[in-house]
């Protein structure tokens, strides 16, 4: 496997959709090359630490000041 | 091609089903439940697309009026929530055409083909390296990133990776083939990637630190 191959199937890779027989392939690229081990990792924290750090936090008035007018016109809708 | 991803059984009825049916009925705290378990998400989805709060508010408050009235329409051969996001994500855009008078606005703009497959900068990354910023300026760092990716890699990032949603339920929300979602998916990872290297990598200088103190919309003040 080639570096560009593993990057064509980065995402299967990080989403865990790899068809078992090429799952050893993957792993013995991974031993031998560093860089696609690295952005392999560093992919996978990207993605968590974008799922884990809420960046559009609504503070707790807004929400519920929201929540109520959003309900006040549905009310009022039927 | 076998595989290990976990899909829900087809006879499994997702508990958002009986809410639409009790807000059928009549019943408007069947709606209320359903608004207060989803308002976060719409909400930042449509800030993510229109990068403007006023408008998200706007969008979130019309997303659920829009959906409460249309609910009728809803089929059910979706999940309520992409159907719920598929409202949102339209409402975005023409709050976008809006504000650019006219302007066409879609899912494809500034999707460029031609970069973002070979990552260039293999700088390996500390370890828990979003530790070494504070709260404000982690958020500022994840804020300018994410705002820098084209629109169309952006609310495919956030829609399969931040809430969650599978590549063929956003192919179906954001109306794009599947090969689409993820070829925008890989690309926006990587992109994501590439970016955040700058201030997470072992060799990043003080002066990302710096770069984080004065990015984001109004984090800094």
């Amino acid at each position: 496997m080639t570096c560009t191959e593993f990057l064509e199937i980065l995402d299967d890779v990080i989403d865990e959709s790899i068809a078992v027989e090429t799952r050893t392939e993957i792993e013995a690229h991974l031993r031998k090359c560093g860089h696609c081990e690295v952005v392999l990792n560093t992919t996978r924290k990207t993605i968590e630490i974008f799922r884990c750090h809420e960046i559009y936090e609504v503070p707790t008035e807004v929400s519920e000041r929201l929540h109520a007018k959003i309900m006040d016109k549905c009310r009022k809708a039927k | 091609m076998s595989t290990i991803q976990p899909i829900a059984g087809p006879d499994e009825q997702h508990p958002d089903v009986a809410l639409v049916a009790r807000v059928r009925d009549g019943d408007i705290a069947a709606y209320d439940t359903l608004v207060r378990k989803y308002e976060r998400q719409i909400f930042r989805i449509a800030q993510h697309i229109t990068q403007n709060r006023e408008d998200a508010e706007d969008v979130m408050q019309d997303a659920f009026l829009k959906a409460y009235e249309k609910l009728d329409q809803f089929q059910g051969n979706s999940k309520f929530y992409t159907w719920l996001v598929r409202i949102a994500v339209n409402e975005s855009l023409m709050r976008l055409r809006k504000r650019r008078t006219g302007k066409l606005v879609s899912m494809d703009e500034d999707v460029t083909t031609d970069e973002g497959s070979v990552p260039p900068d293999f700088a390996d990354w500390a370890p828990n390296p979003e530790q070494n910023y504070t709260q404000s300026e982690l958020a500022a760092i994840l804020k300018k990133t994410i705002q820098g990716l084209p629109q169309g890699f952006r609310v495919v990032f956030v829609l399969r990776d931040v809430d969650g949603l599978s590549t063929e339920e956003t192919a179906e929300t954001l109306g794009l083939s599947v090969p689409a979602v993820k070829s925008r998916l890989l690309r926006a990872r990587l992109q994501l990637r590439e970016r955040l290297t700058r201030y997470f990598g072992r060799r990043a200088p003080a002066i990302a630190q710096a770069a984080a103190a004065s990015g984001g919309d109004g984090a800094e003040a």
